[in-house]
């Protein structure tokens, strides 16, 4: 073989590698996509026709028009749930973060330690007493009670808190000269300061809580309260021999978020290096 | 930081932790003793009754005949889980550590499973991994493989979990070695280089070693949510086919929210940690015999 050829080799086997890969990435959203836009027999075929021969809408149709389950409505509910837990999320983290990098007060280095030591204990241990301190709390099936733990947020604290100890002080003991009061300056110096972490920690508690499956599955048990991606679980019981229904319902779900990321990309990345959360 | 008033300090300072603290207390802290406490009793939610058992929730699930099953079942997910996502992130971050056209765009192909909902994704793969009519065995008769018929298979499918993880998770954890591949300094590869060492060589002698604080995490991270699969299980087989797919999430969800038996999923959930505890340990001990943090 001769030498020039010798050295395409590795080139055309990375080729091959990532057609691989990407191939197995792409195929299942667009094995998705072109069933959801097929009948109950077209997505029957051997082999798989991508492009539908007769392209319908029945699988969307019946997504919002199913027995029991509102689409639309579980949509909202999903949005609306993710924005408010966004809010309170990053806003409690934040505050408590300028706590522990601006403030510090006696035996604040234990408190901070706790809060780290609660990081390494798994959600699996605190769901039931959750369950049940909800129940006391008479705020089962309600979504301030889906909404409260995310107030316990140490990984969102730990991230802001070490964005925040790279401001300088001077920043904000200036700004309080010249009569900003301390939840002024907060909110119109800090805050903008560390915008790169905030930004990362708001799309990381808006697509964990767009996402979440379990929580709000076992809290919220009227359908009309359920979430989108509760919604989406049950269908999969109820249709499963309607493919081209769930592969809808499964469009509709991940179209959202895959925006939300496409119009952020940038920022989720950076997040990622930052050392961030699924 | 200075503030010449104390007393707006102390009101600020409890303003701005109250709300975290009181939920980290609540939710996390308060939690953690009564999930002790009923991990101790027989506690029956819908009947309302709570007995004193001392350790028999522990001694009951451990003799009986599920655990070693559930074990088993959580171990297997986990010794196919782990190598191979190591290999597949690995493998994606070389990728995208290259320049070439279309590597934004491939990078973000990379991600859209991890953005996708564990659901969604759940979902998708039932059809994907659908006997006859699915992609995967479609795929596989291409090459003349003839699939198995994955998700109602008792040995295939916890494979077909596992591999729906793999499509879900790989782009995100290979963010993160790439990120470690990009901190590498090229002028070693140079020196190297020059030393006549081959791409090979180089891979194993400077990538590896430089890489293994990165993968070392990975490891952690992976054993700590890999013994804590439930919802890809809960969705695709709801632990089925005949019980082959029972894991420790998917037993202390459906004790303690299809049965309301909130001692047992309690007790059930502290062996489940102290077996965390236990593998963590053991990767931090031995993590000196692999891991390099010189450099």
């Amino acid at each position: 073989m001769p030498k020039t050829m010798y050295r395409h080799i590795p080139k055309a086997l990375f080729v091959v590698l990532v057609l691989i890969t990407a191939l197995f990435t792409l195929l299942p959203f667009l094995f998705m996509l072109s069933s959801s836009f097929k009948g109950e027999e077209a997505i029957r075929t051997i082999p798989i026709r991508w492009i539908p021969e007769r392209p319908t809408l029945e699988g969307y149709i019946r997504v919002f028009n199913m027995p029991g389950f509102s689409f639309p409505r579980a949509s909202f509910n999903s949005l609306f749930l993710a924005v408010a837990t966004t809010l309170v999320q990053v806003l409690s983290a934040c505050m408590a973060a300028f706590v522990f990098a601006k403030l510090p007060f006696r035996g604040y280095g234990k408190v901070f330690g706790l809060y780290l030591a609660t990081m390494m204990i798994p959600g699996t241990v605190t769901m039931v007493p959750n369950y049940i301190i909800l129940r006391l709390l008479g705020l089962l099936d309600t979504y301030t009670g889906l909404i409260l733990p995310a107030l316990a947020n140490a990984f969102g604290v730990f991230l802001m808190r070490q964005a925040m100890m790279t401001v300088s002080d001077s920043y904000l003991e200036s700004a309080m000269l010249d009569g900003a009061s301390l939840y002024r300056s907060f909110f119109v110096i800090l805050l903008p300061m560390v915008s790169p972490t905030l930004f990362t920690l708001i799309l990381l508690a808006f697509m964990g809580s767009w996402n979440s499956y379990l929580w709000p599955l076992i809290v919220l048990t009227s359908t009309d309260r359920q979430t989108l991606q509760v919604v989406l679980g049950n269908m999969n019981s109820m249709y499963r021999n309607n493919e081209h229904v769930l592969m809808a319902g499964a469009v509709l779900t991940i179209l959202p978020i895959l925006i939300v990321y496409l119009l952020s990309k940038r920022r989720v990345d950076s997040g990622i290096a930052l050392g961030g959360l699924k | 930081m200075y503030l010449p008033n104390a007393r707006t300090r102390r009101a600020a300072t409890a303003v701005f932790l109250a709300p975290s603290l009181i939920g980290v207390v609540v939710f996390c802290l308060v939690p953690i003793g009564m999930s002790m406490f009923y991990s101790f009793h027989d506690y029956d939610l819908l009947a309302g009754t709570m007995d004193f058992l001392g350790l028999r929730n522990f001694s009951r699930i451990l003799s009986g005949r599920e655990f070693p099953q559930v074990l088993l079942h959580t171990l297997t997910y986990l010794g196919l889980y782990l190598p191979l996502i190591l290999l597949t992130s690995l493998g994606q971050a070389l990728i995208l550590n290259k320049s070439f056209p279309g590597r934004g765009a491939l990078r973000a192909v990379f991600y859209t499973p991890v953005i996708t909902s564990w659901v969604a994704a759940a979902v998708v793969w039932t059809w994907v991994l659908s006997g006859r009519y699915g992609l995967m065995n479609q795929a596989l008769a291409a090459i003349g493989i003839t699939g198995p018929a994955w998700l109602n298979s008792r040995a295939w499918a916890m494979p077909g979990i596992v591999m729906t993880a793999l499509w879900k998770d790989t782009g995100y954890y290979a963010l993160m070695v790439l990120a470690a591949l990009k901190s590498i300094d090229p002028a070693l590869y140079e020196a190297a280089s020059i030393d006549g060492a081959g791409g090979v060589r180089r891979f194993v002698s400077i990538t590896l070693p430089l890489l293994s604080p990165t993968l070392f995490l990975l490891v952690v991270i992976n054993v700590i949510y890999g013994l804590q699969v439930f919802e890809s299980v809960l969705i695709m087989t709801d632990g089925g086919p005949g019980g082959a797919t029972t894991v420790f999430l998917e037993r202390i969800y459906k004790y303690a929210f299809r049965q309301y038996k909130m001692g047992m999923a309690s007790a059930y959930s502290w062996i489940l940690f102290a077996i965390i505890l236990v593998f963590t340990l053991i990767q931090f001990r031995a993590q000196k015999k692999w891991v390099n943090y010189d450099a």
